[in-house]
């Protein structure tokens, strides 16, 4: 501990999101003891766990993690990645150890990495399910073994534990599966002493960069400085700033209270905290707790194939067209049923339309009604539980809806404007998260394992 | 007032995949307090408005920074499944924005 603080950079919001190199440097010359980056979310939904893949191209994650891994390994700090590759399960892990693996070799680094895999196996789930140890986490669906049974993969959130014990082996960079965002960042003040619940609060803001900062940006580096009596944050980029509004609104975000979070290690109180400015671009934060949970609870996610989808985007200008298209959509919907019929029945697939301009969005959820608008962006959407049968129905929701006739119909060439030729796209596989829950557990840190390894060949 | 004119930061996002979180930001005490006394923001309302549960509605009041916090689960299906619009939940700060308060 340097004169009892201790220094956390992240990164960015997101590795591979990008970052002024010149705010790493400004960053690095502010003596930092650790530096973090989150590289994952469930923002961009199922499917990323469920296939396996990353949201962020492969370039850019490496674009970004390049000058980070070189510029630590050279000052001797530790690199946190917290849900490598995006979803953090066993394939986005691999990826990205790989690619640590290969920076290693081209640029001669030497250093001891640690690799902690978060998947969570079925058989580990159903029998936690079995024994009444899984609860739904907020309104999500009761937990079923069918659910559990479906999910192509499952990870768990892990918190600090596993990553300070990756830290107390002397891991020069740290590889995590799915990880907690505050964790990555609370890791190394928590092992240093310092008190969890401002460590954890730091965590919360640090983890998207400088979102929490105005001009607001998924994109540039944060830096966070704990002490004993509290912490402050401050943008490396003397281009922005930290308001005490900017942080204390990034704390609530995307969280259903705002008085509170909740992380494996505990609920984290901040309906005493306090944001001051503490210069013109910092905030000083005081008085997160953390209220210590009971009974240890790891919340899990789990991602299962829903089927496999088709669209087609067209215009529509015809006023008529636009002023029937609830009705053409239920024609369609009919016509596609009866050819379909004895190949799929009706709740075995969908073709729905998505009508931009009057309630894509919304789906009518609107108390007052608008005037029709002068164009309309129409998607169709089918899925189906093959990407045959999904090309099929959406095939035949277009050719019917190009063609669909109605009382007073003046368009009688075509409804429909279609942009581009060929005109429908085969979307693959469509996922949907059937676990998103929590498991109260003994030990979390069994289910997070820390491997340790000497890259470049210490 | 207009809920959408009255605020100066107006915001909807996934809580989670099965949960959503709208974000008001007022730009005064007036505001803040005539946020939380509209008949409009009781959770009854909002969920009639979203056509979901009423107990599973919550309005938090956040005063350091004049914010008032909704969550509510995700209308329809959860972020990204089949029958979603909105994996991100970035647009369903309407229809609350559009009411009188």
């Amino acid at each position: 501990m340097s004169g009892g603080s201790l220094r956390v950079i992240s990164l960015n919001g997101l590795l591979g999101y990008g970052y002024p190199r010149a705010s790493l440097e400004r960053a690095l010359e502010m003596r930092p003891d650790v530096v973090g980056v989150d590289a994952g979310s469930t923002d961009p939904g199922p499917f990323y766990l469920g296939a396996g893949e990353s949201f962020v191209s492969e370039a850019q994650v490496r674009s970004d993690l390049e000058p980070a891994l070189c510029a630590t390994v050279a000052r001797g700090l530790p690199l946190v990645i917290g849900t490598a590759g995006g979803a953090g399960a066993k394939p986005h892990l691999d990826g990205l150890v790989a690619m640590v693996r290969e920076i290693a070799r081209e640029r001669s680094l030497r250093f001891r990495m640690a690799v902690i895999p978060a998947e969570v196996s079925q058989q580990t789930v159903l029998a936690a399910l079995r024994e009444g140890h899984v609860t739904a986490c907020g309104p999500a669906h009761e937990l079923t073994e069918e659910h559990v049974r479906g999910c192509t993969r499952i990870v768990g959130q892990m918190g600090t534990e596993p990553l300070i014990e990756a830290l107390e082996g002397g891991a020069d960079v740290i590889v995590a599966g799915r990880c907690c965002d505050a964790a990555i960042f609370a890791a190394e003040p928590i092992r240093r002493g310092f008190a969890p619940g401002p460590a954890l609060h730091m965590g919360k803001i640090l983890e998207c960069g400088t979102l929490a900062a105005r001009p607001a940006g998924a994109n540039d580096v944060l830096v966070g400085t704990i002490d004993a009596e509290g912490f402050e944050v401050t943008p490396a980029n003397p281009d922005r700033r930290c308001t005490p509004e900017s942080v204390a609104a990034h704390s609530l975000y995307e969280q259903p209270d705002p008085n509170c979070f909740y992380e494996p290690e505990g609920k984290v109180d901040l309906s005493e905290a306090e944001f001051a400015q503490a210069d013109p671009r910092a905030v000083r934060v005081t008085g997160s707790r953390l209220e210590r949970a009971e009974q240890p609870a790891v919340k899990l996610e789990g991602a299962r194939l829903a089927g496999f989808r088709a669209i087609t985007i067209a215009g529509v200008r015809d006023p008529l067209v636009i002023e029937r298209l609830g009705e053409i959509e239920r024609s369609v919907g009919a016509a596609v049923a009866d050819a379909m019929a004895g190949t799929l029945a009706p709740d075995e697939f969908s073709a729905r339309f998505l009508r931009f301009g009057i309630d894509g969005v919304t789906e009518g959820r609107e108390p007052a009604p608008s005037p029709p608008p002068r164009e309309v962006g129409l998607v169709i959407d089918a899925v189906a539980p093959t990407q045959e049968l999904a090309d099929r129905v959406l095939k035949l929701a277009r050719s019917t809806a190009l063609h669909q006739h109605f009382d007073g119909r003046k368009t009688t060439a075509g409804n429909l404007a279609f942009p581009f030729s060929p005109s429908d796209f085969s979307g693959g596989p469509v996922y949907e998260f059937a676990v998103y829950h929590l498991m109260r557990v003994e030990d979390p840190r069994a289910l997070f394992p820390v491997s340790l390894e000497e890259v470049g060949g210490r | 007032m207009r809920l959408y004119d009255l605020a100066t930061t107006i915001r909807s996002k996934n809580a989670g995949p099965f949960r959503l979180t709208i974000d008001l930001v007022l730009p005064d005490a007036g505001a803040f307090a005539r946020v939380l006394a509209s008949e409009e923001m009781q959770p009854e309302r909002i969920a009639a408005l979203y056509d979901v549960a009423a107990d599973d509605v919550n309005v938090i009041p956040f005063e350091r920074i004049l914010t008032v916090k909704v969550a509510l689960p995700r209308p329809g299906a959860s972020s990204g499944a089949p029958g979603d619009r909105d994996v991100y939940g970035c647009g369903q700060h309407f229809p609350l924005a559009d009411v009188d308060v």
